[in-house]
C-alpha cells in the first residue's frame, strides 16, 4: 500500500513451529510477514494457526525457529537464543476470553499495567483511557457486572493504557452486534491515530475483513496463502480454502477445454457434466483441471430467455428448492449441476418463482473466479 | 485440668496451622503449576499422612527426632532441650500429619484459576511475584482459608501422633484428646463426656464458620453482592 506515512515501528515476524502428534495431527506453522502501523488482518479458518502466531509474538508459546522483532527491539531470535518473557515484551494482547481480573473493579483492572508509574501520572492516564473508550461511568464496577461490549472496552483500555508498541487482537469483537462492534473499532482507530502502532487483528469472519482491513494476510493450515487488500484477497482468492471463507457458495471442479485469447476468456467444462462455463482467461496448462468459484449473490435469474446480454454464461435450469432465510431467498437450481442462487423476496415475487419451475441463469464471465489450480 | 489441656490443644493447633500456611502456600503453588515429571512423587508424599496410621507416622517421627538421631541432637545442641516428648516435638509431628489438609485445598483452588488471567497479568508487565500476590493469592483465597482452618481443626482433633511423640505430660504434651483417653481409662465417664462435648462443639462451630464465610467470600469475589 502507498497509504499514509508510516510512523511507528514495524512488526516483522518469521517463525516456524511444529506440533507433534499422530501422523494426522502433526501440524507445522511456517509464516513470514511484516505489519506496519494500522490494522493488519490475519484471516483464516479456525485451526489455521492464527492464534498460535499471536501467542508466539506475545511470548506465550515458543517458536521452534525464527525471529520476531518490533522495529529495532528483538523479542525472539532462535539464532541468538533470545526469548523475552511476556512481561518484558511491552505489547498488548487482547485474548479471546479477554481475561479481565474478576476480583478487581474496572479502575483497578485498567491500572494494573501501570505499576511502575507515579500516582498522578497513573491517574491521568487511566482517566484519559476511560474517557477515550467511554467507560468512565463504569469505573467502580466489577467485570461480572458488565455487558459484553463493556467488557471488550475495558479489556482494550487495560491493554492500551500501557502504551504498547504493538496490539494483538484475537477475535475480540466476534461475539458483538454490528453497531457495538463498529463503535469500538472507531474508538480504536481514533486512539491509534496518535499512537501509530501495528494492530494485528485475527478473525475468521469476512465481514470483519472488509470492515477493518487495509492489509489482509490469509492463512491456511499453518501457512500464508495470500496477502493484499481485502479486495485482492477475498474477491480474487488464490486458494480454495480462502474462497470458501470468502463466501463462494458454488465451487466446481472443471476441465479446461478451449481458450479464446482474443476474447480474454476460456471455456471449461464442469467435471462429470456437459455444462460449459466461460471464465476469465488465466494461465492454465491445457488439459489441466481447475476450480471455479461463483458467489450465489452474483447469479442473475430470468423467467424467459434473456436477450442482448454481455454475459457469456446463460443456462436453463429447474428450481429444486426455494427457501427464505431472513431477508434472503435461497434457490437451488439444477442445470446439470446444482447452483445456489441468492435473491431477494421481491425478485421471487416478480419472477413468480416456485419449486419445480423452469428458470434461466445468467453468470458474467468475471463472476466466475478461477481458483487455485489442481 | 480441662482448661490446661484445651489451652495446650489450641496453642498447638494455632502454631501448626500458621506454620502450614507459611510452607503450604508455596508448596501448593508449586504442585498446582509445576510441569516437572517427578511432581507425582511429592504429591504422594504430601498425601501420605491421610492413609498412614497415625502410629506409623508418629513412630518414625519419634525415631527421627529422638536424642539418638542427628535432628534430635542438633536441636538439643541448639536449644538445650530435647525434641521428643516436648511441645516443639508435637509441633513437628503435627505439621507433617496435617500437611495434606492444608496443601490439598490450596493446590486445588490455585489449579482452578484460569491460566489466561495469569498470562494477562504477565502481558501487562507483571512479574511472577506480582502476579502471585495480585492474582493467584486473592483468587485462591477460599482454598487458602479452607486449608488454614482444616489444618487447625485436624490438629485439634489428633490423637495417635501426639501420643506417640509427646506422651502424656500435663501442660507440655497432654492435649485435650489425650485427656479424654486418660479419663476413659480411669473410668471417669462424666469428665470424659465434658471434655469430649467441648471438643465436638468447638470443631462444629469452626467448620460451620468456615463454610459460611467461604460461601460469602466466593460470592463477593465474583462481583455479586
Amino acid at each position: 500500500m502507498s497509504g499514509p506515512p508510516v510512523a511507528g515501528p514495524e512488526l516483522s515476524v518469521r517463525l516456524r513451529k511444529s506440533f507433534a502428534g499422530g501422523e494426522r495431527l502433526s501440524f507445522t506453522l511456517d509464516v513470514e510477514f511484516t505489519a506496519a502501523a494500522g490494522f493488519t488482518i490475519l484471516f483464516g479458518a479456525s485451526g489455521a494457526g492464527k492464534t498460535t502466531v499471536l501467542d508466539c509474538i506475545a511470548g506465550l508459546q515458543r517458536p521452534g525457529a525464527g525471529r520476531i522483532a518490533i522495529g529495532a527491539s528483538t523479542l525472539f531470535d532462535s539464532a541468538t537464543a533470545l526469548n523475552l518473557p511476556p512481561n518484558r515484551r511491552a505489547l498488548g494482547y487482547l485474548m479471546q476470553s479477554l481475561a479481565l481480573f474478576p476480583h478487581m473493579d474496572v479502575r483497578s483492572n485498567v491500572e494494573y499495567g501501570l505499576n511502575g508509574l507515579g500516582g498522578a501520572e497513573r491517574q491521568a492516564r487511566v482517566g484519559q483511557v476511560l474517557e477515550a473508550f467511554r467507560i468512565a461511568a463504569l469505573a467502580e464496577r466489577r467485570p461480572g457486572e458488565l455487558s459484553g461490549g463493556e467488557r471488550q472496552r475495558v479489556a482494550l483500555a487495560r491493554t492500551l493504557v500501557t502504551r504498547p508498541q504493538l496490539l494483538l487482537l484475537d477475535e475480540p469483537l466476534t461475539a458483538l452486534d454490528a453497531v457495538t462492534k463498529s463503535q469500538i473499532v472507531d474508538d480504536l482507530r481514533v486512539w491509534n491515530r496518535e499512537q501509530q502502532i501495528p494492530i494485528l487483528y485475527v478473525t475468521h469472519q469476512r465481514e470483519e475483513v472488509f470492515a477493518l482491513g487495509e492489509n489482509v494476510i490469509a492463512m491456511d493450515a499453518g501457512r500464508i496463502v495470500a496477502r493484499g487488500s481485502p479486495h485482492e484477497v477475498l474477491r480474487r482468492p488464490q486458494s480454495e480454502t480462502v474462497a470458501q471463507l470468502a463466501g463462494f457458495e458454488n465451487i466446481f471442479e472443471c476441465i479446461f477445454s478451449a481458450d479464446h485469447p482474443e476474447q480474454g476468456t476460456m471455456t471449461c467444462r464442469v467435471a462429470g457434466t456437459t455444462l460449459d462455463l466461460e471464465v476469465p482467461l488465466s494461465r492454465v496448462d491445457v488439459s489441466r483441471r481447475l476450480t471455479v468459484g461463483i458467489r450465489a449473490g452474483d447469479i442473475l435469474l430470468a423467467s424467459a430467455v434473456p436477450q442482448g446480454l454481455s454475459a457469456r454464461n446463460v443456462f436453463q435450469g429447474t428450481i429444486g428448492l426455494l427457501e427464505q432465510r431472513d431477508v434472503m431467498v435461497i434457490a437451488r437450481v439444477d442445470c446439470g449441476v446444482e447452483l445456489e442462487v441468492h435473491i431477494t423476496p421481491a425478485a421471487r415475487e416478480a419472477l413468480q418463482l416456485r419449486e419445480g419451475g423452469s428458470v434461466w441463469l445468467v453468470v458474467k464471465t468475471y463472476s466466475c473466479q478461477v481458483l487455485q489450480e489442481r | 485440668m480441662i482448661g490446661e489441656a484445651l489451652g495446650l490443644s489450641l496453642r498447638l493447633s494455632l502454631t501448626v496451622s500458621v506454620i502450614l500456611l507459611i510452607i503450604g502456600v508455596p508448596l501448593a503453588y508449586w504442585l498446582a503449576y509445576s510441569r516437572r515429571r517427578w511432581k507425582f512423587f511429592l504429591e504422594a508424599i504430601v498425601s501420605l499422612p491421610i492413609v498412614l496410621p497415625p502410629t506409623v507416622l508418629g513412630f518414625y517421627v519419634l525415631v527421627a527426632i529422638g536424642t539418638q538421631s542427628p535432628v534430635g541432637r542438633w536441636y538439643q545442641a541448639l536449644t538445650g532441650q530435647p525434641l521428643a516428648f516436648t511441645f516443639a516435638g508435637l509441633v513437628v509431628g503435627s505439621v507433617l500429619y496435617s500437611l495434606p489438609f492444608a496443601v490439598q485445598p490450596m493446590a486445588t483452588s490455585f489449579a482452578a484459576i484460569d491460566r489466561k488471567l495469569m498470562e494477562a497479568s504477565a502481558l501487562l508487565g507483571a512479574s511472577r511475584w506480582r502476579t502471585f500476590w495480585r492474582i493467584v493469592l486473592p483468587l485462591g483465597a477460599p482454598g487458602v482459608i479452607t486449608g488454614f482452618v482444616l489444618s487447625f481443626a485436624h490438629t485439634l482433633g489428633e490423637f495417635g501422633v501426639v501420643l506417640m511423640i509427646g506422651g502424656n505430660i500435663p501442660g507440655a504434651t497432654r492435649t485435650i484428646s489425650i485427656l479424654i483417653f486418660d479419663q476413659v481409662e480411669a473410668l471417669d465417664y462424666a469428665a470424659a463426656n465434658h471434655a469430649a462435648l467441648l471438643l465436638l462443639v468447638l470443631c462444629f462451630v469452626l467448620l460451620a464458620a468456615l463454610y459460611g464465610l467461604r460461601g460469602r467470600a466466593a460470592l463477593s469475589m465474583w462481583g455479586w453482592k
